[in-house]
């Protein structure tokens, strides 16, 4: 299970990457590999306006329909368009080339309610327990 | 006859399974006063008691009367094929036959059945069919709601009065905003719908052929809501497409309609089918199955349910509609209705319709005191002014063995006088010359 420590976690295994005064989101690898194959992914439109906590996408598998929420509050500067016709790079790449969007960071503050790497770690390790 | 599959014992061994003594406990929940006293339930009656009731009440119907009736549901033939072919046991005694391992008959049918709504229609997907025209609209409302994340409908009033009712019955707890456009010498009002038509709207519904019989060419309103990120609906008669442009072809991202001209039988609240199709683009938010045609392991060609993420099952209360079923036995039977008349027969009928129409509207126009209002073209069915009160002409004519047609004022305030007259390719010239006849004789009693 990768969980790179340069990343913020959330419960519902999202992550984000702070990048300055934006952040990238994704889900993580446990995540995808919870899902199986991933057949199509609802992201928001640019310019939507992201409540941390709040449903921002929708990830469909062969197994299931999954909502995703937003790490941090933020405006959707980009999305990863790659995904509307490849959603199987979240399963090959969870990370780098299949993350979902790229916000300007509303409340910094808000990072603090995210886990670590660690803690993700710890978090992870107690389900599969 | 008794009706009630189980008997005291199997009654009692279920009581005991879970750990209660009598059925009234398992209403407990419910105060007694919100309890039936008696459920007045009557004597059974013995087939022979039920078919006699049945007959009576089948009687009821004025079967006997010569149709020029539509607005919405019309008086088609239907060669008996489709209902040899549809009442096979294997298709009329199937329940929810979706599994792919024993149902690639009724499967493949229904996969049929979405090509040719599609090809009629000029859209990319079908779903496997829902209810009736009314619900097939909202559930085309509630997409375009769900696919721009907006509130406002417009709603143009040349659309079925019934159709409109259910759409706000529908939405009447999702404070979702209608507001409609008026019918203008019986066409839709392009000004008022492009006023009206803002950043803040999800969609415009239009009908064609609208309830006044009127057909029009909505590509400049379609590319009108498009530049204002709304959604374009049509709401249209299967039979007109075999010779209007289809919805497709103006642009509409949704086409439904009521089915029951392809090969339904008229009947008193259905069962009917309700059809919508979509652009591709749109597909993730359309309701209701769909199936889909694969490859079996072996390479076989087959067919699964496929998209099954938008739907209930999976996606529980996020799922795009409550809708799980659909209504297969009168989309098999549209099936088969469109199959046995294949393209050519589907132009021949609907140029069937339109010119007896034609000839209906010319020769009607000749009766004294009677006007064919013409302020656009129609397919098989179009207005009358008449002289008087078109629900006492109903009347008349219903004794002279007509049912001459749909009082306007029933559904449209200040029309009074006007008659909405269909003519399908079931009436002959004979019919319509003593229509012409009978009416100009009722008007003058």
């Amino acid at each position: 299970m990768l969980i790179p420590d340069n990343l913020f976690y959330t419960k519902d295994h999202e992550w984000a990457k702070i990048e300055g005064d934006n952040a990238k989101l994704g889900i993580t690898d446990f995540a995808q590999s919870s899902l199986g194959d991933i057949t199509f992914i609802d992201l928001p439109k640019t310019g939507a306006n992201l409540k941390q906590s709040d449903l921002y996408a929708t990830v469909e598998s062969v197994k299931a329909a999954s909502d995703v929420y937003a790490p941090l509050s933020g405006e959707v500067l980009k999305i990863n368009d790659e995904l509307v016709n490849h959603p199987e790079l979240v399963n090959k790449s969870p990370y780098e080339s299949g993350w979902f969007s790229i916000i300007k960071i509303a409340d910094a503050a808000e990072k603090n309610k995210l886990m670590t790497p660690a803690q993700y770690k710890d978090y992870v390790e107690g389900l599969s327990k | 006859m008794n009706y009630v599959p189980h008997t005291e014992l199997d009654r009692e061994e279920m009581l005991k399974a879970i750990g209660l003594k009598s059925v009234d406990e398992l209403f407990r929940d419910i105060p007694v006063n919100l309890r039936p006293r008696s459920f007045d339930i009557p004597p059974g009656k013995s087939e022979f008691e039920v078919v006699e009731y049945l007959k009576l009440l089948a009687a009821k119907n004025a079967t006997h009367l010569t149709n020029f009736v539509g607005g919405g549901f019309y008086d088609h033939y239907i060669p008996a094929a489709v209902d040899a072919l549809a009442s096979k046991p294997e298709f009329y005694t199937a329940y929810t036959p979706y599994q792919p391992e024993c149902s690639q008959g009724w499967l493949q049918a229904i996969y049929e059945y979405q090509t040719i709504i599609c090809e009629l229609t000029g859209l990319d997907v079908s779903n496997a069919s829902l209810y009736d025209g009314g619900t097939a609209l909202y559930e085309a409302a509630m997409m375009a709601v769900r696919l721009t994340g907006r509130k406002k409908i417009i709603v143009d009033s040349g659309v079925s009065l019934i159709y409109r009712t259910m759409l706000y019955t529908y939405t009447s707890n999702l404070s979702i905003e209608f507001v409609e456009t008026p019918v203008v010498h019986g066409q839709s009002c392009r000004e008022d719908i492009f006023k009206k038509l803002d950043d803040k709207a999800a969609a415009v519904i239009v009908q064609n052929p609208n309830f006044f019989g009127a057909v029009d060419d909505f590509s400049d309103m379609v590319e009108r809501a498009h530049s204002k990120g709304a959604l374009a609906i049509a709401s249209v008669y299967p039979v007109s497409l075999g010779m209007l442009k289809s919805p497709g072809e103006m642009g509409f991202d949704i086409a439904t309609g009521e089915g029951q001209s392809l090969g339904i039988p008229l009947s008193f609240g259905g069962p009917y089918l309700g059809f919508i199709a979509v652009k591709k683009e749109h597909m993730r938010q359309m309701p209701g199955r769909i199936v889909g045609e694969t490859l079996d392991k072996g390479g076989k060609r087959g067919f699964v349910l496929t998209l099954q993420a938008r739907e209930q099952h999976i996606r529980r209360e996020r799922a795009t509609s409550n809708i799980c079923s659909n209504e297969a036995l009168c989309a098999l039977r549209a099936l088969i209705y469109t199959s046995l008349l294949g393209k050519a027969g589907l132009q021949e009928l609907a140029r069937l319709n339109y010119q007896k129409a034609e000839f209906a509207k010319a020769t009607l126009d000749k009766v004294s005191g009677v006007k064919v209002k013409r302020s656009s073209p129609t397919f098989n069915e179009f207005t009358l002014e008449l002289p008087e009160n078109a629900d006492e002409v109903v009347s008349k004519m219903i004794s002279q063995g007509f049912a001459c047609g749909f009082p306007l004022g029933r559904f449209y305030r200040g029309l009074d006088n006007y008659l909405l007259v269909a003519v399908t390719e079931k009436r002959t010239k004979e019919e319509i010359l003593n229509f012409a006849k009978s009416l100009e004789a009722a008007l003058c009693s």
